[in-house]
């Protein structure tokens, strides 16, 4: 498989009146061709934040954008916006989490699909609309020559994001970014659109970062995962590895927490402490203060990135040289 | 001892249209609901948005008058009061004390103008329950009781996290000892790493205060977490209710099965959503398909289903389902 996107230590801060937020604080990673890569976290983690300054959709200045974001051998950062313009929306695409409110309610379906459609490929009237109608009838909207010159509000929220969809399929992009795409969902119709989006990332074999906070999810579709905590990787893992031996206190953590039928009448499993506010992150490894192995080590210096196997690595120094558990 | 009794409880939202404002329809949110809730049971609503779980909740409180049905509330000494016609002046101050609410989202039930100490206060003062020479030790207490520092009594609410400010209302509902809370999905705008501290939280006080819950969420797993009872809710119907281990055991109804097999395996060897095959979605409770709620959607339906409602129907001495499948 190929690298198709390569991230190296990219930071993104914000000025605000309390301080100077470290939003994302130094992260890397890379995607191949054709695989879905989670990005997890609670809120506050960074992880919306990653995906919006790969999308250019961060506005530097105010906010400090830093590190590199190769995608084909192209730096991303600082990329002019008109330069940018050819690479969002058709070759990096987005879903959005509140499918409700990404439609613009006075323009139908179709009007919406063909602005993009328009905006970046070079087809005529009647080969966009046949596009189009293709495309969503790829996503299961029934009789989608009707829903073409409905509006948003005669849609149901699982619908609308099934149409999201389409329209982040529509120019065939390389990676498709979806940002908490199920998380406005009930769970039967969650459970409908992820199966459309597993199906539709071998038809048309593009790459996939999907950002959500639910472990249950990412179990059910990802291929590799990575866990963020204020604003930092924490862990990096095959999806198999990640649910199997989680390396990081954090990771395990979030593992526990599932409520499961054998707790009923005990008490659940918890992390202690709240996730810290993105100003106030604590000095060494920002988990220091939650976590129950804690070191004097830990309050001092942030870890690097500790190498388990070939495909497994936690930033944490239960990991380093002389502290291998 | 018995807290609350619900009969046939109905809600329709009229919907208005026209200069004349005249009511074209009704937005049938909640159809023919029963159950009963005694001294320290948890009763457990589950289903997706729009079944009506949400107004169950609100109009046991009194936020909504029911269209039709029967409420009936006992008080502490036994007493029943029938408060479906709203709720008589001798009953107002024991309801309000005995009965509380916990909303879904922490940052808009807390006055942000307020401090956490006047949040707390505000309840226990209606009801003039402590001496106000005594009220800064009670709320310390209360603070301490759900986890929190004494010192943040001085704080506002916008200094504090999710999960901290859900334990300020905690508190606020608990500053009266109320003898039934209702928890109105009470950890889903909660970080998963915080949920289960609540959960404990609310479970620890259900075992030294004997108060009894109506829990009120979309996560079954949760539902089942905390419950005695569930409550599996569709289109505004009870389709199962049923002892929160006997339903998962035994789940009858087919949409109580499609819930369960749509929730996420945690698995990644065993990933299961890929055999979900649930079509189509929720339809609108303005119009409500004729005969079962569920049949549009239903993998089993039978010729009978699209014609008549099915009836709630005792399996076992605490397991009922509407469902035409066990007419037999």
């Amino acid at each position: 498989m190929s690298k198709i996107l390569d991230v190296r230590d990219l930071k993104t801060y914000f000025r605000t009146p309390d301080g100077v937020v470290k939003a994302v604080d130094g992260i890397s990673f890379e995607m191949m061709k054709g695989e879905i890569l989670a990005l997890v976290g609670e809120s506050g983690c960074g992880k919306s934040v990653t995906v919006q300054t790969v999308m250019g959709l961060v506005k530097v200045p105010p906010a400090l954008v830093e590190g590199q974001i190769l995608y084909r051998d192209r730096n991303l950062v600082g990329m002019s916006n008109k330069e940018y313009r050819n690479i969002r929306g058709k070759e990096i695409s987005m879903i959005f989490q509140e499918p409700m409110s990404t439609f613009d309610p006075l323009f139908t379906i179709g009007y919406q699909l063909t602005e993009v459609a328009k905006a970046h490929m070079e087809w005529d009237d009647q080969k966009t609309r046949e596009e189009i109608i293709s495309v969503l009838r790829k996503v299961n909207i029934p009789e989608p020559e009707k829903r073409y010159r409905e509006y948003p509000h005669e849609m149901s929220g699982g619908m609308l994001q099934r149409i999201m969809i389409a329209m982040a399929l529509i120019t065939n992009p390389e990676i498709i970014i979806a940002d908490e795409p199920t998380t406005a969902l009930d769970v039967t119709i969650q459970a409908q659109v992820l199966n459309i989006m597993r199906d539709l990332q071998k038809e048309f074999d593009s790459s996939i970062i999907f950002i959500t906070h639910d472990l249950g999810v990412v179990a059910e579709l990802s291929d590799r995962v990575h866990v963020m905590y204020a604003g930092k990787i924490v862990e990096k893992a095959l999806v198999s590895d990640l649910y199997n031996s989680p390396m990081h206190p954090y990771t395990r953590g979030l593992l526990n927490s599932r409520v499961k039928r054998e707790y009923k009448g005990k008490k659940l499993p918890y992390v202690e402490g709240y996730v810290p506010r993105a100003h106030e992150f604590p000095k060494g490894c920002r988990f220091n203060p939650r976590c129950p192995h804690a070191m004097e080590l830990c309050r001092e210096q942030d870890p690097p990135e500790m190498s388990i196997s070939e495909t497994h690595a936690a930033a944490c120094w239960l990991y380093g040289e002389d502290q291998r558990l | 001892m018995k807290i609350l009794q619900i009969e046939r409880l109905k809600k329709y939202f009229p919907i208005k249209a026209g200069v004349f404002l005249q009511v074209v329809g009704h937005v049938k949110a909640m159809e023919d609901v029963n159950f009963g809730i005694s001294k320290g049971e948890t009763i457990g609503v589950v289903g997706e948005s729009g079944c009506g779980k949400s107004t169950l909740g609100r109009t046991i409180v009194k936020i909504y008058e029911p269209t039709a049905g029967n409420i009936s509330y006992f008080d502490e000494s036994g007493r029943e009061h029938d408060i479906s016609k709203g709720l008589h002046r001798s009953v107002r101050p024991l309801f309000r004390r005995d009965v509380q609410m916990i909303f879904q989202n922490p940052f808009d039930s807390l006055d942000p103008r307020m401090t956490v100490r006047d949040i707390i206060r505000e309840p226990i003062e209606a009801h003039n329950l402590v001496p106000s020479s005594e009220m800064d030790g009670y709320v310390s207490e209360l603070l301490m009781k759900v986890g929190l520092y004494p010192e943040y009594a001085q704080r506002y609410p916008h200094e504090f996290s999710g999960g901290q400010r859900q334990r300020i209302a905690i508190a606020r509902s608990i500053s009266v000892n109320p003898r039934l809370i209702i928890c109105d999905e009470p950890t889903s705008a909660l970080d998963v790493s915080v949920q289960s501290q609540i959960i404990n939280l609310l479970q620890e006080l259900r075992e030294e205060n004997h108060i009894s819950y109506i829990f009120i969420s979309h996560n079954l797993d949760v539902v089942h977490h905390m419950s005695d009872r569930i409550l599996v809710m569709y289109l505004g119907n009870v389709v199962e209710a049923s002892s929160a281990t006997e339903l998962f055991d035994n789940p009858s109804h087919p949409y109580t099965k499609a819930l369960m097999a749509s929730i996420p395996n945690w698995s990644p060897e065993n990933r299961k959503l890929q055999d979900v095959r649930l079509e189509g979605e929720p339809p609108s409770p303005i119009n409500p398909p004729p005969g079962c709620p569920f049949h549009p959607r239903c993998p089993y339906r039978l010729e009978i289903c699209d014609k008549q409602k099915p009836v709630s129907r005792a399996l076992s001495e605490d397991h009922s389902v509407a469902c035409w499948l066990y007419d037999r």
